[in-house]
């Protein structure tokens, strides 16, 4: 069970939480010039690592926010949290 | 009080160490590694193969599923290979000359909305279509063929009725392995465990062998089987897959009289129950929302999945708890597999059976050795090539393959 520090609300359970998957996906600027090998990669393909994560979650059971998370994978120890719309954290 | 030891059986496989290259080199000695191995020997007569393991045989999601067999999918494609696959499960014991318990006890998927009951009867005539055993029954017949599910009108989730496949079932998922890995080893094949992955040798655009803890081993190709961690090998070249690891999680009670007749999976409340030969009870659920290679999932997924159980069968109120356990597994945007080719030559995939695959395990491997060793897709498997998320011919299994994931 994880426990997530949602920016506004505080650390909560995860079952207050829906998942987003990968965080920082930006939708293409200028999807007409993407050829279907390109299209295909931004709509079905996503980083899979085995170590931090950058992730999105939603406080679906609270304020209703999305934010951004970084999860170690194996240990699913939370290394950031930080509001949508900042740029990924560097993580050392 | 001294008795002496009884005698160590007879191994079933060798422990060889690895030669400097093979003709073949698979990734995984998991239930679909082993086949692979098998199938490329008893097919093809290619029997210049390694099976390369990082942990021990079969010890990943082929030591974690929950055994269950079946076919009654509802797109076509999909239909054809778990049919296969079963078709080959009818015959293997005897082929594979090792007992391992396949008890074709049937499996009931329930109806709980009006909508799960359209879904089902929609895949019980698409499955009569397609030459699968489907049948639909009403809550009485469930009742009948089930006694111990409850069907009263009383609970959250009445059941409204179910499918029924009567050819689909259970097996020991340990003695499939043992029995695959003791015909491929008799076959030649060497089965090399603690021997990881840690990276592969090209030459241009093509794969020409692995470097693995064990050293460098050549391979004129290389065939993935690896599950949730093919991310990860695909990752070291630079080769970027439509992939999610998730864990997924099961549990067992401890062991009780038999009580439970049949496979019962429920995709509403969302559980899928059965009772193992010893006696335990078995269950499964869904995955855990995020992407996790810990083996482990979250707790309210178990309880979860206890609740529904519990509400489906009030006979289980006592049992315990004996274990829980998670297992990896690797899931597809449109929740089928990948079989196949890749951009780099000789590199082939089998990969993305999310929470499906122990029952695929011999189609799996035949129909991939097949592909190995002809270079061009079995049947069977070309719809699962990875080009389709490029043309957008996907093969949505998601809600239509009588589970949830």
């Amino acid at each position: 069970m994880l426990l997530i520090a949602c920016p506004w609300c505080g650390e909560r359970d995860e079952v207050e939480f829906h998942y987003g998957g990968q965080a920082h996906v930006a939708y293409p600027s200028d999807p007409e010039a993407l050829s279907d090998a390109e299209w295909a990669q931004y709509l079905f393909v996503r980083d899979n690592p085995k170590g931090p994560f950058a992730e999105r979650w939603s406080h679906a059971a609270g304020c209703r926010r999305w934010f951004n998370v970084v999860r170690h994978t194996v240990t699913h120890e939370i290394l950031a949290v930080h509001p949508a719309g900042r740029p990924k954290p560097v993580i050392a | 009080m001294s008795h002496e030891l009884p005698e160590h059986p007879d191994w079933l496989w060798r422990t060889p160490d690895p030669k400097r290259a093979y003709d073949v080199v698979i990734v995984g000695a998991g239930g679909h590694g082993l086949a692979t191995a098998y199938y490329l020997a008893r097919d093809h007569g290619i029997t210049d193969v390694a099976v390369l393991e990082r942990g021990w045989l079969a010890g990943g999601n082929m030591a974690r599923n929950t055994t269950i067999i079946r076919s009654n999918y509802l797109c076509d494609a999909s239909a054809a290979i778990y049919e296969h696959a079963l078709k080959l499960w009818e015959t293997l014991p005897e082929e594979l000359e090792y007992d391992f318990l396949f008890s074709q006890r049937g499996v009931l998927n329930l109806a709980h909305t009006l909508q799960d009951v359209r879904e089902g009867i929609r895949r019980v005539h698409a499955n009569r279509l397609g030459g699968i055993d489907a049948q639909w029954l009403d809550p009485d017949e469930v009742r009948a063929f089930c006694p111990i599910v409850n069907t009263s009108p009383e609970v959250r989730y009445p059941v409204l009725g179910a499918t029924l496949q009567p050819r689909a079932g259970i097996a020991k998922h340990d003695h499939v392995a043992w029995a695959l890995a003791r015909k491929a080893d008799a076959y030649g094949i060497d089965l090399i465990q603690g021997c990881e992955v840690t990276g592969f040798v090209r030459d241009g655009e093509r794969v020409v062998g692995v470097e693995t803890t064990r050293g460098r081993i050549g391979a004129g190709r290389v065939a993935l089987a690896a599950a949730g961690h093919t991310s990860t090998l695909a990752d070291l070249l630079g080769l970027r897959l439509p992939l999610q690891s998730h864990p997924l999680q099961a549990l067992v009670s401890e062991l009780l009289e038999p009580v439970h007749p049949t496979v019962v999976m429920s995709n509403h409340v969302h559980v899928y129950v059965s009772q193992a030969h010893k006696g335990e009870l078995v269950m499964g659920a869904g995955i855990d929302s995020y992407n996790g290679y810990g083996q482990r999932g979250s707790f309210h997924q178990i309880e979860h999945q206890m609740a529904a159980a519990l509400e489906l069968f009030p006979i289980f109120a006592r049992a315990h708890v004996l274990r829980t356990w998670g297992g990896i597994v690797d899931v597809t945007p449109d929740a089928s597999p990948i079989i196949g080719s890749t951009p780099i030559e000789n590199l082939y995939l089998n990969c993305g059976w999310g929470t499906g695959g122990f029952k695929a395990t011999p189609a799996s491997g035949r129909v991939y050795a097949d592909t190995i060793a002809t270079g061009t897709p079995h049947p069977l498997a070309a719809p699962f090539a990875l080009e389709r998320f490029t043309t957008g011919a996907l093969i949505d299994e998601h809600g239509a393959a009588a589970v949830a994931h």
